[in-house]
């Protein structure tokens, strides 16, 4: 399926600041099932954008904008050619081996209720990679309510777990928390989805995890859904987790009264696929 | 636990040779004269401010380490062998780390386990693949040394991160040139007062490739509340350049610039006395407000030297460590002239077993610590300190070694209404330019002021000596 992919970031400023200085992982690159025709990173202010690779192979673009600014726009437009690969992740950029993905951060430690989930779901039924994972999968949609509410950024995956509610994100951080617990190598994804409901305007970007299983490689899981990766989801940026993959990071001199807008349209177009 | 190696004395009487001057003049000073001096040289200490924050004490917030006006002596012949065994190591040190963040040949090769490196909180993904300008990731390196016998110096702890205390090697010796210039009269005594001119030297070598003329070097710190800042505004005093803050700092289109009053001047090199976490928080720690936002991008591309580079820490690892005679074999092909300590990996099931049944035998570390805290000295722990130790070690075994207690030498060392010997180290400052190693003779000699114990560190009320290399 063809995906057409709108992203826009906009920052306004109560007061102006001088200078805004940003990290932007916005960039998808290929891979089996994923085939990015167009792709454009556009800002509101005149600089340069430096494009790089970071140190997980996600493409980013730096810049430093002068102010005074009102507003920082940061417009995505993009359209990438999609097929259902049943989750499995194949040819992406990897610049670790899996075992790397077994690393604790700050966001995924996991607590003594993590700890005891990972132990029953382990305990619940076939011990192989694949079911365990289906296990976690299907407990984290079923008792993690999504609520933009109480969380934000910075919530870890101990804190959302605990209130059994939170964002795509917070969900991703505590399947990646018990994951790793359990001994499988897993890894916080950013990207797009294209919703089912049709719904075109979106509030946020997507995350999702891919776990790494014997003999079929790195697989894909979306706890918030329920399922694994579709022809509906564009990967963009790989990390430990969302400080890692998270789209855009900055730093800003002088300023007050930020004020962040973000809205994602994800549109797909079936006849355009010639197979 | 063997009878401690003294530097002086070899019993019945006799002395060393390298101590055989000062042994004499030891002789001749009248009882309360070293009292004296000593006394003065506190007084001068505290006149210049040299002080010390102990983390965790309230009370006293900044504190004078102890100084011993007895210096500590090493012969011309045992200096040569020091060197070429802290060139050889810090050689090594800085291939694993080039080899860790590149083609990692030495995980491949089976040498360290993979997840040794891959799930150390040291390792920095950020690094992975980076090139650092000249492949130098250890440009200063603090080698900890200990001494048992008269021809056997381990290595106790490799700093590769931010080896501190150099302040106190210049300052101990003008105070001592101050105090007793008849001794120096005695005596050749191979200078350290270059060091900041070496320092700069070699920061100024490794200045990246873009830098057009004479590379501008600056000293970034946390800031006053660090407890290294004196440290951190005496070494930008000598070396005559910038002592920075963060905010003093900015990055545009990937070249840093210093905020000067006559408008902002490019930075080639920066000597930064920050940890990584704190380094960018567009990289690193989002919180931090002590770095330079997108400094990491500076330096990927190649425009600005971090000395030491970022990641670096994952040689100070004592779990690594414990490596290093293989890690030197693999690179160089050659035995390491400096032992290292016989370490249990506790990590590994046969080892661990080893280590709970001989706590009170052994010194158990964590992997990741420095500063003296958080170890368990098994001959002088009491039964209590080590049935928590042994709890603490079988709940995260990963996160400890152990190695034997060693008898570390002793030296004369001015107590309470006399001299006698107290266990002493050595941090000698490895400095590793585009032109080589260099190292001033001698180093930081730290010394345990309490009778029998074998904890050097100065938060954990250690002090420090004048550390003389003869000229022969």
């Amino acid at each position: 399926m063809r995906l057409h992919i709108s992203h826009n970031t906009t920052y306004r400023y109560d007061t102006p600041p001088a200078t805004v200085t940003q990290i932007l992982r916005l960039t998808p690159r290929n891979h089996d099932g994923q085939h990015v025709v167009r792709w454009r990173v556009e800002l509101s202010e005149d600089c340069i954008l430096h494009e790089h690779e970071d140190a997980y192979g996600n493409l980013t673009h730096t810049f430093t904008a002068d102010g005074p600014l009102n507003e920082l726009v940061i417009t995505v437009s993009g359209e990438v050619d999609t097929q259902d690969t049943h989750g499995i992740v194949r040819n992406a950029v990897e610049r670790f081996p899996p075992q790397f993905f077994l690393r604790e951060t700050d966001l995924t430690k996991p607590d003594a209720a993590i700890r005891d989930l990972a132990a029953e779901l382990r305990d619940a039924g076939d011990p192989a990679t694949l079911p365990l994972l289906h296990r976690l999968l299907a407990r984290l949609h079923r008792d993690i309510v999504f609520d933009v509410a109480p969380t934000s950024p910075t919530t870890t995956a101990s804190e959302a777990f605990a209130l059994k509610r939170g964002v795509c994100q917070d969900i991703a951080h505590i399947f990646l928390s018990a994951s790793r617990l359990l001994g499988i190598p897993a890894r916080y994804i950013g990207g797009h989805l294209a919703r089912s409901d049709d719904a075109l305007q979106q509030e946020a970007g997507h995350a999702w995890i891919e776990a790494h299983v014997p003999d079929l490689g790195w697989v894909s899981f979306d706890p918030a859904n329920g399922i694994s990766a579709t022809d509906a989801y564009v990967r963009v940026a790989v990390g430990l987790d969302y400080l890692g993959a998270s789209p855009v990071r900055g730093s800003r001199i002088g300023g007050a009264g930020e004020a962040l807008k973000v809205a994602v349209a994800v549109a797909q177009s079936r006849q355009q696929i010639q197979d | 636990m063997a009878t401690a190696f003294d530097e002086m004395n070899i019993g019945s009487g006799g002395v060393r040779l390298p101590y055989d001057q000062l042994f004499r003049w030891l002789n001749e000073q009248p009882q309360d004269a070293l009292d004296y001096r000593r006394r003065e040289a506190e007084l001068i200490f505290r006149r210049i401010g040299i002080t010390f924050a102990v983390y965790g004490e309230a009370e006293a917030q900044e504190r004078l380490i102890p100084f011993d006006v007895i210096p500590r002596i090493l012969a011309a012949a045992e200096w040569q062998k020091i060197e070429r065994g802290l060139t050889q190591r810090v050689k090594a040190l800085n291939m694993l780390i080039s080899d860790i963040y590149g083609a990692r040949e030495i995980l491949r090769a089976g040498v360290i386990p993979d997840d040794m490196v891959f799930r150390n909180p040291a390792f920095r993904p950020e690094m992975n693949g980076q090139k650092v300008p000249h492949g130098l990731y250890v440009p200063i390196a603090g080698i900890d040394l200990v001494r048992v016998d008269a021809d056997t110096f381990y290595v106790l702890e490799d700093n590769a991160r931010t080896p501190s205390g150099v302040s106190y090697m210049l300052e101990n010796r003008e105070i001592m040139l101050r105090l007793f210039p008849e001794l120096f009269a005695r005596h050749r005594v191979t200078p350290v007062e270059n060091y900041p001119d070496v320092l700069l030297e070699t920061l100024t070598s490794i200045a990246p490739h873009t830098t057009a003329g004479e590379p501008t070097v600056v000293l970034l710190t946390p800031g006053v509340y660090n407890s290294a800042y004196y440290e951190h505004s005496f070494l930008a005093d000598k070396l005559g350049i910038e002592l920075v803050e963060g905010r003093d700092l900015f990055v545009r289109n990937e070249v840093v610039y210093m905020r000067t009053t006559t408008g902002p001047r490019r930075v080639d090199v920066i000597y930064r006395r920050i940890d990584d976490d704190f380094l960018d928080p567009l990289a690193f720690r989002p919180d931090s407000a002590l770095g330079v936002p997108g400094l990491m991008s500076a330096y990927q591309a190649g425009n600005v030297t971090l000395a030491n580079a970022v990641g670096t820490g994952i040689a100070d690892d004592k779990a690594i460590y414990s490596y290093m005679p293989a890690v030197m074999q693999f690179y160089l092909g050659e035995e390491p002239l400096l032992k290292n300590v016989p370490t249990w990996r506790c990590r590994e099931d046969d080892h661990l077993v080893y280590v709970l049944d001989h706590l009170d035998e052994l010194v158990v570390k964590e992997v990741h610590g420095s500063g003296g805290y958080g170890m368990l000295v098994g001959p002088t722990a009491s039964k209590i300190a080590i049935e928590q130790f042994r709890a603490k070690l079988k709940a995260a075994p990963d996160n400890f070694i152990a190695q034997p207690t060693l008898a570390l030498s002793t030296c004369p060392t001015c107590i309470e209404g006399g001299i006698a010997p107290r266990h002493v180290d050595l941090r000698p400052y490895v400095l590793t330019g585009r032109r080589g190693t260099r190292i001033v003779p001698g180093g930081l000699t730290r010394v345990a002021l309490k009778e029998g114990s074998l904890v050097v560190n100065s938060s954990q009320g250690g002090g420090t000596k004048d550390t003389w290399v003869l000229d022969n």
